[in-house]
């Protein structure tokens, strides 16, 4: 396990239903299990865009559902979360891990 | 407890996050007495207004720009945040504190003003927008939330009569018992651990505090199930655009006449009045020429900006930036770049402007560089007069007008060239570094506030009309000059414009123009439409000699003789490029803070122009139209 588990927001390691949240289409509606993003994906560091998502109310155990999707490459997609709507693309949504 | 009223004015300040009603109470506030102007060196606006109290304290309002947290991301948060942490070296830290919640979505506000405690200064928490909150069966605590924050909490709604009294009465309050010195400043950066307990606390305090009725399909969703449909939204997109344009161009049109009718029987009472000479053709030149050229683009500024505010209000931009994000990404660009594009079809100084949405520094200077390639209202009477004078009003298979059709190719052109150039400055500067993420809230649709869409319309009509009476007064006094001396010698037959300076630059750079099918005078008229493009068409007139009661039809005859067809699709082409406007220059050199963008423009657009009209002179040449 690469996290440690004294951490205040140790949560279990990603399992095999846990899914990113960018692969996912309209309709679906889950829970965060975690925020994993990779320094390399994104034009931000991974710290960055961990806080970043989870400003946007992305925390473990948030309830999420996509309301929407654009019309190419369904990318865009709006999703709602802890009682707002965001929008985001795919590859960012791709660090967020729900189940 | 003091008993009289402190002479000089509190200074108060707005602090919330985006969309929590934060203007509509600044608004409600303030009314009319407000002075909107900038934060020194950065082009973030700065809204200060003044009320009295019940108990008659006199009260200064700042309205600080809206953030999600102290960890400022663009120049308008980072006001924000300096100014709440005592960083900023003109704004001096409020003495107290407004902090607006949204009372229908408290999530980001009660966060903003967790985070704010730590800063140690004063605060009420506004709870703002009760009433909608109330007719969604949201029932909030405030004694509860006062209880946790440990600051008053009152509700207030910035559009109910009375709705503010509740928080006039609290800020009498508060200052009567004479306000805590502020304490220290705690903040630091957060890391993603304490964003983590900061939300757990919110949900807490919401928990604790706030009811929810079980989320139902609010009007907004149903909305949204066609607006944000993948292809009835675009489709809703294109129609609203389409509206728009018609309202800009169709509507606005009565009023622009009507502005140029006004100038034009200036204009004819200066000449009766004041003898032939320097003075009248300053004033009818320069002043009514250059700056009435400017501002009878204004009611074409006001529908658009009345467009965009409204849209604004409603929440439906965000969505828009959402429907378009994709196809802009595809040219490098960031979904929130349309609207600035969009209102550069207007004028491209307000499209300027706009680009302060966008946070991410490359993606606005990117915007700012492609903003005026898209055409603009002042482009019209050039391609107008080039078109009618070139393009035989004939009919393609019965039904589309070849005019109407080069027309549109013209326009084409420029939103095509556009996101070219934008796709290829993210190949060649940016090829490597993923763009930007596009992360973005997509607000509750609201009914606009006629007052605060009013507001608004009027400080960016009186900003427009300020520039036009500075910046761009002082522009047009310097190609006056440089068109008028020196001045020609007695009993001289040629145009007097043939004897200035103009004419020596024009003749100067005729050379570098001759490769493009540009004879001397067309070189010679460039120089005074560097005020404005569609002055070109008075610049010809004048190298010309063509009397201004000719019109434009006279004109259009005789460069109809005059010009090889090759010469006129190329100078139709230099137009689609060219930076013929030094207003624009002026406001990317003070919007990006730096002469080097406007170098940056004026050499990549000039270059462009040269080269695209080089390519059309060369090759109609070869279709045999030289």
């Amino acid at each position: 396990m690469m996290l440690s588990p004294d951490l205040p927001h140790a949560t279990q390691a990603p399992l095999a239903e846990h899914q990113p949240l960018g692969t996912l289409h309209r309709g679906f509606s889950g829970h965060v299990h975690s925020i994993l993003a990779a320094d390399h994906s994104a034009a931000l560091p991974a710290a960055e865009m961990e806080r970043r998502l989870i400003e946007l109310g992305f925390v473990e155990g948030a309830r999420v559902t996509i309301l929407h999707e654009g019309l190419f490459g369904r990318d865009p997609i709006a999703v709602r979360i802890n009682g707002s709507t965001v929008a985001l693309r795919r590859r960012e949504a791709m660090a967020i891990l729900v189940a | 407890m003091t008993d009289a009223p402190r002479s000089d004015p509190f200074r108060l300040a707005l602090v919330g996050p985006p969309n929590c009603g934060k203007t509509a109470l600044f608004n409600a506030l303030t009314g009319a007495r407000q002075k909107v102007g900038n934060y020194a060196g950065v082009t973030v606006e700065r809204k200060a207004g003044a009320f009295v109290t019940p108990a008659g304290q006199r009260i200064e309002l700042i309205d600080l720009p809206g953030t999600y947290s102290l960890r400022a991301r663009s120049p308008d948060e980072i006001v924000t945040r300096d100014v709440v942490l005592n960083h900023h070296p003109d704004e001096p830290p409020p003495e107290l504190m407004l902090v607006v919640v949204d009372s229908v979505a408290p999530r980001a506000g009660l966060r903003l003003a967790m985070e704010l405690l730590a800063t140690g200064l004063p605060m009420i928490v506004v709870l703002n927008m009760i009433d909608i909150a109330r007719h969604r069966k949201i029932e909030i605590d405030t004694a509860a939330l006062s209880d946790e924050l440990g600051v008053p909490v009152i509700s207030s709604s910035a559009v109910r009569k009375g709705g503010l009294e509740m928080l006039r009465a609290q800020i009498d309050t508060t200052l009567a018992f004479g306000l805590p010195e502020p304490g220290p400043n705690l903040w630091t950066p957060p890391d993603a651990a304490d964003l983590r307990l900061s939300h757990r606390a919110a949900d807490r305090l919401i928990d604790r505090a706030i009811t929810h009725p079980p989320e139902y399909d609010s009007l907004t969703h149903r909305i949204d199930r066609v607006l944000l449909h993948p292809v009835f939204g675009l489709g809703f997109l294109l129609v609203l655009l389409f509206v728009m344009f018609q309202a800009v161009f169709a509507g606005a049109a009565p009023f622009m006449d009507l502005i140029d009718a006004g100038f034009a029987a200036l204009a004819e009472t200066i000449t009766a009045v004041l003898p032939a000479g320097l003075a009248q053709s300053f004033l009818t030149d320069a002043v009514i020429g250059g700056v009435g050229g400017v501002i009878i683009f204004l009611p074409q500024i006001v529908i658009l900006f009345l467009f965009i505010l409204l849209l604004e209000d409603l929440g439906y931009m965000a969505r828009a930036a959402f429907l378009m994000d994709r196809i802009m990404g595809g040219a490098g660009l960031h979904g929130r770049a349309f609207i600035p594009l969009l209102s550069s079809f207007a004028c491209a100084i307000p499209g300027i402007m706009a680009t302060r949405v966008i946070d991410n520094p490359r993606d606005r200077i990117t915007t700012i560089l492609v903003a005026p390639l898209m055409t603009c209202s002042a482009r019209i009477p050039v391609y107008t007069l080039i078109v009618s004078a070139f393009i035989p009003a004939r009919q393609i298979g019965g039904i589309i007008s070849l005019q109407g059709l080069v027309m549109f190719g013209l326009y084409a052109a420029g939103i095509v060239s556009a996101l070219v150039v934008s796709a290829v400055a993210k190949f060649l500067f940016a090829r490597r570094i993923p763009s930007p993420p596009f992360m973005l809230d997509l607000p509750d649709y609201k009914v606009p506030r006629p007052r605060s869409v009013a507001i608004a319309l009027w400080t960016r009509a009186a900003a427009f009309l300020r520039r036009a009476g500075t910046t761009i007064f002082s522009m047009t006094v310097v190609i006056w000059v440089l068109a008028t001396f020196p001045q020609p010698p007695v009993g001289a037959t040629e145009p007097a414009i043939l004897y200035s300076l103009a004419a020596k630059i024009g003749q100067v750079i005729e050379p570098v123009l001759a490769p493009i099918g540009f004879n001397w005078q067309i070189s010679v008229a460039l120089i005074p439409a560097m005020a404005a493009r569609e002055i070109a068409v008075a610049g010809l007139a004048t190298v010309y000699s063509i009397s201004d009661t000719g019109g434009d039809a006279a004109l259009a005859t005789l460069l109809a003789s005059q010009w090889s067809l090759a010469t006129a699709l190329s100078f139709l082409v230099w137009f689609i490029f060219a930076p013929q406007c030094i207003s624009t220059l002026a406001v990317i050199r003070r919007e990006t803070g730096s002469a080097k963008w406007v170098w940056v423009s004026v050499g990549y657009m000039f270059a462009l122009a040269w080269s695209a009209a080089f390519v059309t002179y060369h090759l109609a040449v070869a279709l045999g139209w030289g």
